[in-house]
């Protein structure tokens, strides 16, 4: 009888996420970013009722009040409206458009970069052209093309920074499926006798959606700052909706009167973009299970 | 001056991170001018790591190194800046298992050899393109001349090689440290590049440590055999002696394993088990676990390092003993 | 061919060239002649060692066995059912498994140990696909109770190439193609491994193929040799016929390129100059006779056949030294290198 082989680290009978879970819960910017993003999120959904003022109703003697004015903890807009209140209900949209395309993204992408990167050759081409035509524009131009053509308003946005944010998903899980397509295991399940779909299904996708989710996570603060400049333009939401980059538009120029003001718009999506960033870091970091 | 090349005193080397792992525990070794000692082990046991303490190439932040390292009456362990440069490559040079790695793709063959010569012997372009020159023809490339204009992609795994050593030998290093520089090479290319860097061995007369794997290219490469298991260096012999005689259970199990000769359809001596994986460091002999002629004794401390000869040692507290069949 | 039992498996001229695509249309420029025309048989319960350097094709003839790489010609004969005649790809899949020489990438990262095992039975719908996994883990040297719910990183390359070798026999296959299965191992699990390959082959009467480039492990596992050389067959004989005498210049030099295990007689002259020549634009005539030490003119311009070396003998050579009527001056004199 062979031997059996001992000296095994310690037995682990957790599955694939629950690892990753338990590694990102231990670190600690990672664990912030989150902290920070839910906050803004719960926040963004349970708006009326944390009882704020009504972000809508302006005064016209309470103007671009500075912040920490008694009543308006942050202050007021060009209009006198609450800027507390319009920064919570303003995350509503902002995060709606700057998240919703990523994950339409993610889904449509990631099928076509599979599909692409498994099948190869002539289907490959195929996508991967088409794919390479919109990617020729900057994201921006694209952007601002699409939403000039559909006309302002949300649902709008949301389409043209989805097709957008398509390219660079089907790239990226193109990319990724040919390495795996290339690994012995793939052979190994392809000659136990099972069909492409089986193979895609139990093989594939586990393997290349990790790295491609790590890859949409970073894309979603691109996609803020995206939704945020069109709206910035006037071809993305219009007013009086509460959203950052059209407020940090309409308080451009009340810069010289109360920088900081105007400023705070600006510091809700970098904060959000930041710990967006990171967050995807600490996932790409805890995903690396191997080491 | 002492007639000892390079001197290991009681090296460690620790590497830090999420799990610690003693790669190198209390290791010492001796090396002649002109000697070619192999370093032979398997994978894990912590030659490769020795070959990059001895060049200094282990990142800093995560590695722990305690004792020393003289070579030739220099302190390694303080070297830096220019120093240390001029030590790597100039007194000391490394040929890597994977050439294709190792050689810089945008440059000529003839660019590389001539550029390390200019950087450390300070000499014109002129004279250390000759050198580069003379240094392909020593290294057995046919048609020198051309070759020297060759990228390395240009070039097969065999002849890659051979520029590797080139490159390696144009400063004319005191120490050659070669890394498993045959294991990714076929059968037939293999045996040439032993037999070339055995004649250059002569030629130059410089020191060799090789590290490898593989017994049989240990015997045609090596004077001296020092086998490795765990981070430890557990016996040292002339080549004949390690061979001939092997006194640990362990070099004795790995000449058993090499299946030379070994008649179709008998059991294997396996020795049992895999090596330890090194997340504290041993207190007792690392072998235990696998040893057919383990002791209590075994598990409690670590083994004597006995000495039956000159230069010859062994640490294991039943040395020479038989592994009964 | 040599073998007097009706074969198990055959394997008739097969050939595959690869194409090498260039410049900007992407059209063919050269083909790779990976394999070329190999043909050979295996007997029920027989281990036929391949054998060969890098290039030479044998990889290539492993992939193309069990149709993970589609021939361009030739036909597979398993069981006297042919492949895309008798037989489809997945009734073949089931009868050839394969076990590859990376252990860790043959392993799904994301999958436990007994899912990859188990994956294969469910494929193929056989009945309790865990329950037999399981018994196969227990049977290679790892208690499912400790391993099953482990992954892939968790073990050491041995444990993982006996994963590998459980998941080939899941589906209960007949021959069972080793790519340089025990290549990368340390050589003390390595006589682990193959004790164990023995054993599974004595337990189950399995037959296999043995791809190595370790002579010394071949001689050890098989019955017969194949000595492949640019993708052609050039001998093919019992073990110890060839151990005792090898008919092929090209064999001889691959023998004698062994490093000694005898520090009193090292090697002192290397058997061949110069690295195998590419297989896209491989020799004419026979393939070695750039690099052969016996080659004569007709070695240029006429290809030889792989033929018995003597009238019925079991060792099949193709060299022109051993056909009298080659035209090569020593030819019938054998190898007096």
């Amino acid at each position: 009888m062979s031997q059996v082989e001992t000296a095994v680290p310690a037995p682990t009978h957790r599955g694939y996420w629950s690892l990753v879970m338990s590694r990102l819960l231990r670190d600690p910017v990672a664990m912030a970013c989150l902290a920070v993003l839910v906050l803004l999120v719960c926040s963004a959904i349970f708006a009326p009722w944390l009882g704020l003022a009504d972000p809508y109703k302006g005064s016209m003697i309470a103007r671009l009040k500075p912040l920490g004015t008694p009543g308006y903890l942050l202050g007021t807009d060009e209009q006198g409206r609450d800027m507390l209140s319009r920064l919570i209900y303003g995350g509503r949209l902002t995060l709606f458009i700057g998240l919703m395309p990523v994950v339409l993204a993610f889904f449509i992408g990631g099928a076509l970069g599979i599909v692409a990167g498994y099948v190869g050759g002539i289907t490959n081409t195929i996508i991967m052209r088409v794919v390479d035509v919109f990617f020729a524009f900057p994201s921006v131009l694209l952007a601002i093309a699409i939403s000039g053509a559909l006309g302002a308003g949300v649902l709008n946005s949301l389409v043209s920074l989805t097709i957008v944010f398509i390219p660079p998903v089907t790239r990226v899980a193109e990319a990724v499926t040919s390495g795996v397509r290339q690994l012995d295991y793939i052979d190994a399940a392809r000659a136990s006798g099972a069909n492409a779909l089986t193979v895609i299904r139990v093989h594939v996708i586990g393997n290349v959606l990790s790295p491609v989710f790590v890859y949409a996570t970073s894309l979603t603060s691109v996609c803020m700052i995206l939704a945020a400049g069109l709206s910035f333009l006037g071809i993305g939401v219009r007013p009086p909706e509460p959203e950052w980059g059209l407020m940090l538009n309409t308080l451009r120029s009340a810069i010289y009167v109360n920088p900081w003001l105007a400023a705070l718009p600006g510091v809700m999506i970098f904060a959000t973009s930041l710990c967006l960033n990171l967050l995807s870091d600490g996932l790409r970091s805890a995903m690396n299970v191997r080491d | 001056m002492s007639d000892n090349l390079l001197e290991i005193r009681n090296l460690d080397v620790r590497f830090k991170g999420a799990r610690n792992v003693h790669a190198i525990n209390d290791l010492s070794l001796e090396l002649k001018h002109g000697e070619t000692l192999a370093l032979l082990g398997e994978s894990g046991s912590g030659k490769s790591v020795t070959l990059k303490t001895l060049l200094r190439l282990l990142p800093e932040k995560r590695t722990d190194l305690g004792g020393s390292i003289d070579f030739d009456g220099t302190d390694i362990m303080t070297l830096s800046g220019k120093r240390l440069r001029s030590y790597r490559g100039g007194d000391v040079s490394m040929v890597f298992q994977d050439p294709g790695l190792a050689l810089d793709p945008v440059y000529t063959i003839g660019q590389q050899i001539a550029e390390t010569v200019m950087r450390h012997k300070g000499v014109s372009r002129e004279d250390a393109l000759d050198v580069a020159l003379d240094m392909l023809h020593r290294v057995r490339i046919p048609s020198a001349e051309r070759r020297m204009k060759n990228y390395p992609h240009e070039l097969s795994g065999g002849m890659r090689q051979r520029v590797m050593i080139a490159l390696a030998l144009a400063c004319r290093p005191r120490l050659l440290l070669a890394d498993e520089p045959t294991t990714a090479l076929d059968a037939t290319v293999q045996i040439q590049i032993l037999l070339l860097l055995r004649e250059l061995q002569k030629e130059f007369g410089m020191g060799v440590i090789f590290v490898t794997h593989d017994i049989g290219v240990a015997v045609e490469i090596s004077e001296r055999i020092a086998v490795m298991y765990a981070g430890q260096i557990i016996e040292e012999g002339t080549t004949r002696e390690v061979i001939r005689n092997p006194q640990h259970p362990y070099t004795q199990g790995l000449l058993a394993a090499n299946l030379h000769d070994v008649a179709r359809g008998t059991r294997l001596d396996a020795i049992p088990g895999s090596p330890p994986a090194l997340e504290t460091r041993p207190d007792a002999c690392p072998f235990a676990p696998r040893c057919p002629l383990m002791v209590d004794a075994c598990r409690q401390a670590l083994p004597p390092v006995q000495r039956p000869g000159p230069r010859r040692r062994v640490a294991c507290l039943r040395a020479g003993e038989a592994i009964p069949a | 061919m040599s073998v007097t039992d009706k074969p198990l498996l055959s394997v008739r001229d097969l050939k595959k060239h690869f194409p090498i695509k260039g410049g900007i249309l992407g059209r063919t420029q050269a083909m790779v002649q990976a394999v070329d025309g190999v043909s050979f048989d295996v007997a029920p319960g027989e281990t036929l060692g391949i054998v060969g350097e890098s290039g030479c094709g044998k990889s290539t003839t492993a992939k193309l066995l069990i149709g993970l790489t589609d021939r361009d010609e030739g036909d597979i004969v398993l069981n006297d059912k042919t492949l895309g005649r008798d037989m489809n790809l997945r009734a073949l899949r089931r009868d050839i498994q394969m076990v590859f020489q990376d252990s860790y990438a043959s392993l799904n990262p994301r999958m436990t140990i007994l899912d990859s095992v188990a994956f294969g039975a469910r494929v193929q719908g056989l009945d309790d696909p865990l329950g037999r996994s399981r018994r196969l883990m227990d049977r290679v040297g790892l208690a499912a109770d400790r391993f099953a719910h482990r992954y892939p990183h968790e073990l050491s390359g041995g444990q993982r190439q006996r994963v590998n070798i459980a998941r080939a026999l899941a589906m209960s296959p007949k021959v069972v193609v080793l790519d340089e299965a025990v290549s990368a191992l340390d050589k003390s699990v390595e006589a682990q491994v193959l004790n164990l390959l023995a054993d599974l082959r004595a337990e189950f009467g399995l037959t296999y193929i043995f791809i190595s480039h370790d002579l010394n492990v071949v001689r050890y596992i098989s019955d017969r040799i194949l000595v492949m050389y640019l993708g052609e067959v050039v001998e093919i004989a019992p073990v110890d016929l060839i151990w005792a005498d090898q008919a092929h210049p090209y064999t001889r030099s691959l023998f004698s390129a062994m490093p000694s295990m005898d520090p009193d007689s090292r090697t002192e002259k290397p058997p061949l100059a110069g690295d195998p020549p590419n297989p896209i634009d491989p020799p004419s005539g026979c393939r070695f006779h750039t690099r052969c030490p016996l080659a004569a003119p007709v070695c240029k311009t006429r290809h030889p056949v792989l033929a018995p070396r003597v009238q019925g003998s079991a060792h099949w050579v193709a060299c022109h030294l051993h056909d009298v009527s080659s035209g090569h001056p020593d030819a019938g004199k054998g190898l007096t290198a």
